[in-house]
């Protein structure tokens, strides 16, 4: 395709990438660089249905003067980075120090709010993952194996978790565990502990968001490997059943290396997905337990007072983290594209 | 949501329109307009389906949330206004307060408002930001049949309530006798609020944004919460006033701390059995420690007015919002809340918030930081409460986190 020709046809999607993707992120940098105004406070006399207090205000005009004067606010450097909430550089330090081990370093750590959601994130995206890949293609290579009539109801039930609202999905298994839920009173049973809850613990809840999010995720793995599925050429599987290969060994080294470029595409959008994880918490109430970074940036943005600078910073060190995540994969593919010369 | 609850307020005001005719005569707004943003609850109900019975050629809405909160800081900073009335209680005034986004009554309550109550006028440093109409406070919910069956009199403090769940688990009729609003988050800081107060504990140094809770007062709040929350089922980190209501319904509970403005909804013959709500008890909040004030604190319910909206647009809001607020809001609601328009006679739903305040126990403080707080306290308080931190380790876990939100908003250096 002629330069020219490919610029026009990719000028519309440049334009809204940059208006809508590009410009936020630059002002999101910009916003975790600030800070608030320092606040001018007056103390009044503060009268309601109880009776009246002292209480401190906010002197409207004096905040409006510095407003007017800095209307970004205080510039703040990398700061907010390095507070306690996100990096928390004096926190780590202190623990480093205190720690008697990497055990204990760690479970100090999961103490600051940033770490605690990095370490479940990286987790969620480590165990996620591979196992969403996994059951992906198992389910791919069963279905494929089915007789015709079956196929299409079967197809159906599989793209159910995908089909249903991530929302939605979630709740039903949040209620099912529930000590009165089937799930949670199951478990009670073969337990033999009344007092068992998934959600009060915090290894099950972390336990359950991994399976919620292997179960709504595979169907997105089994649809594209199915596809994939469709174009493995014959010749060299008919050529290793001569050969006296089993089906596992025609899997293994026929199908496998065959659906590789597929791979390296779901595990691509898997990772940043996953990296990303945010509906289940909500919907399972597992932000105490189990925050991600997203969730941090959410519950910012959420209180009384909104911490649009707070919520900036973690939301660049989401984005970094994303970048970090990625490079072995995108390397691996522009090896593959160089040496292949390209097409 | 919004837009089926602003089409069915509308809906009820149309059906409403021939009885309300009579009524809308001394309402007509003239080319305002209204436009209403507020929690979701029946008490806000009924009050903003009376204020939409007047009549305007302008906009007439409302938009009833839970999420209110979330929006109303960025609706109202728009230019105009999104809404011209935001229905406040007195922590999520702060922002407004804070950010300058409402403008003081003075002018038209001289002008619409002389008939409303001194009390019901809520002022920053001289001026009126807000009219009030109801009052709330977390309070004992008990259960009499339960506790007469345990032979256990009715416990009037907290270390009563601890006591009477202990022998109503220790001889089997609940295994998790006490339920409160714990969900982590805003419930959970709220509850450690309302113990700290009662215990005579204040939450900064004086004068200052400074926190100062990491003290024999906090750890001792905690305690007790603690020991309650061990009476309580293992999910209460997940209980939000939804849920709790919900198990109190269900018959689940003995002993509860719970909103006064749920006691109508569960004192109603619907959603619960006989048994439940004619033994249901609403009583002051208990107090702690020897501790002479209720363990609780006072909020009230009030409506603002935007302040980037037309005069015009304020004036026909205000009166509508006046007319929402009349007496005759009470008629049929009068368990709905315990008003605070003039002619309200309290009920049983009343009883406890009634009480408590009685007891003298504290308004919820209206600082431009309390919210930051109160955050932090939220987020950082369920690793003690699930056992695995202590005390003191969750107090300084909350006094960092606060001081480092603090920093980054201006008010401590």
């Amino acid at each position: 395709m002629p330069h020219r020709t490919f610029f026009w046809f990719i000028l519309p999607s440049l334009v809204a990438m940059t208006l809508f993707i590009f410009v936020p992120i630059v002002s999101v940098v910009f916003q975790s660089l600030y800070v608030e105004h320092e606040q001018v406070v007056v103390v009044s006399e503060n009268c309601g249905p109880f009776g009246c207090t002292e209480e401190t205000t906010i002197d409207q005009d004096a905040t409006r003067a510095l407003r007017e004067a800095e209307p970004l606010g205080r510039f703040a450097g990398l700061s907010v980075y390095t507070d306690r909430a996100h990096l928390a550089a004096d926190e780590v330090g202190a623990i480093w120090a205190a720690s008697t081990g990497l055990g204990d370093f760690v479970s100090r750590l999961m103490n600051l709010p940033f770490y605690r959601a990095l370490i479940f994130t990286l987790s969620y995206v480590a165990i996620v993952t591979p196992l969403t890949i996994v059951l992906g293609l198992a389910i791919a290579l069963g279905v494929n194996g089915l007789p015709k009539v079956f196929k299409g109801p079967t197809i159906f039930v599989s793209l159910l978790p995908m089909i249903v609202t991530p929302v939605v999905g979630a709740l039903v298994l949040y209620w099912m565990m529930e000590q009165n839920g089937i799930l949670g009173s199951a478990l009670q049973a073969i337990t033999g502990d009344p007092t068992l809850s998934l959600r009060a613990s915090a290894p099950l809840t972390w336990i359950t968001l991994y399976i919620y999010g292997v179960w709504s995720s595979a169907p997105f793995a089994f649809i594209v490997y199915y596809a994939g599925l469709q174009t493995v050429p014959q010749e060299p599987l008919e050529a290793a059943m001569v050969d006296g290969a089993s089906r596992w060994e025609r899997i293994r080294y026929v199908v496998i290396p065959h659906l590789a470029p597929l791979t390296v595409f779901i595990a691509l959008i898997q990772l940043m997905d996953n990296f990303r994880v945010f509906e289940p918490i909500v919907s399972f109430n597992a932000g105490a337990v189990a925050p991600s970074l997203s969730y941090n940036i959410y519950n910012d943005l959420r209180g009384e007072i909104t911490l649009f600078n707070s919520a900036a910073a973690t939301s660049v060190l989401t984005i970094l983290g994303v970048v970090i995540l990625l490079t072995p994969v995108l390397l691996r593919t522009w090896r593959d594209f160089t040496t292949k010369g390209g097409h | 949501m919004t837009i089926t609850k602003t089409a069915l307020l509308a809906g009820a005001a149309t059906l409403l329109a021939g009885a309300a005719w009579a009524d809308a005569h001394g309402c007509d707004l003239g080319e305002g307009n209204v436009r209403i943003l507020g929690n979701e609850f029946g008490a806000i109900q009924a009050v903003v389906d009376r204020a939409m019975e007047c009549t305007t050629s302008g906009d007439m809405s409302a938009n009833l949330t839970t999420e209110h909160k979330e929006l109303q800081v960025a609706a109202l900073t728009a230019d105009p206004a999104q809404y011209t009335v935001a229905i406040v209680a007195n922590s999520s005034i702060v922002p407004l307060l804070n950010d300058d986004l409402i403008r003081p009554l003075d002018d038209l309550i001289a002008e619409y408002g002389q008939d409303l109550l001194p009390t019901q006028q809520i002022s920053v440093g001289g001026q009126v930001m807000a009219i009030g109409f109801m009052a709330n406070a977390q309070h004992l919910f008990y259960r009499e049949d339960i506790l007469e069956q345990a032979g256990l009199e009715v416990p009037t403090t907290w270390e009563e309530v601890i006591a009477a769940g202990q022998a109503i688990r220790d001889q089997g009729i609940m295994d998790h006798p006490y339920i409160s609003n714990t969900m982590t988050g805003w419930n959970l800081g709220q509850e450690f609020n309302n113990m700290y107060l009662g215990l005579g504990g204040s939450f900064f140094e004086p004068g200052t944004a400074q926190v100062a809770i990491n003290n024999e007062t906090g750890v001792k709040a905690l305690e007790t919460l603690k020991a309650l929350a061990e009476l309580s089922n293992p999910d209460f980190l997940t209980y939000d006033s939804n849920a709790t209501g919900a198990i109190w319904e269900a018959g689940d509970a003995a002993l509860a701390m719970m909103w006064g403005s749920r006691g109508g909804g569960i004192l109603d013959d619907e959603g619960s059995t006989e048994e439940v709500t004619s033994n249901t008890v609403l009583a002051a909040a208990p107090t702690v420690d020897g501790g002479s004030i209720p363990a609780t604190t006072l909020w009230w319910d009030g409506f603002t007015i935007a302040r980037n909206i037309s005069d015009e647009d304020a004036a026909a809001s205000f009166q509508a919002m006046v007319h929402g607020i009349q007496p005759e809001v009470m008629e049929g609601n009068e368990e709905a809340a315990v008003w605070l328009i003039e002619g309200y006679q309290p009920t049983p739903a009343a009883a406890g918030v009634a009480a408590s305040a009685q007891g003298g126990a504290i308004p919820y403080p209206m600082l431009p930081y309390a919210g930051l707080l109160h955050t932090a306290l939220g987020n950082e308080l369920s690793d003690f409460m699930q056992g695995r931190e202590s005390a003191e380790q969750a107090l300084a876990d909350v006094e960092a986190a606060y001081t480092t939100a603090a920093r980054e908003q201006g008010f401590v250096n």
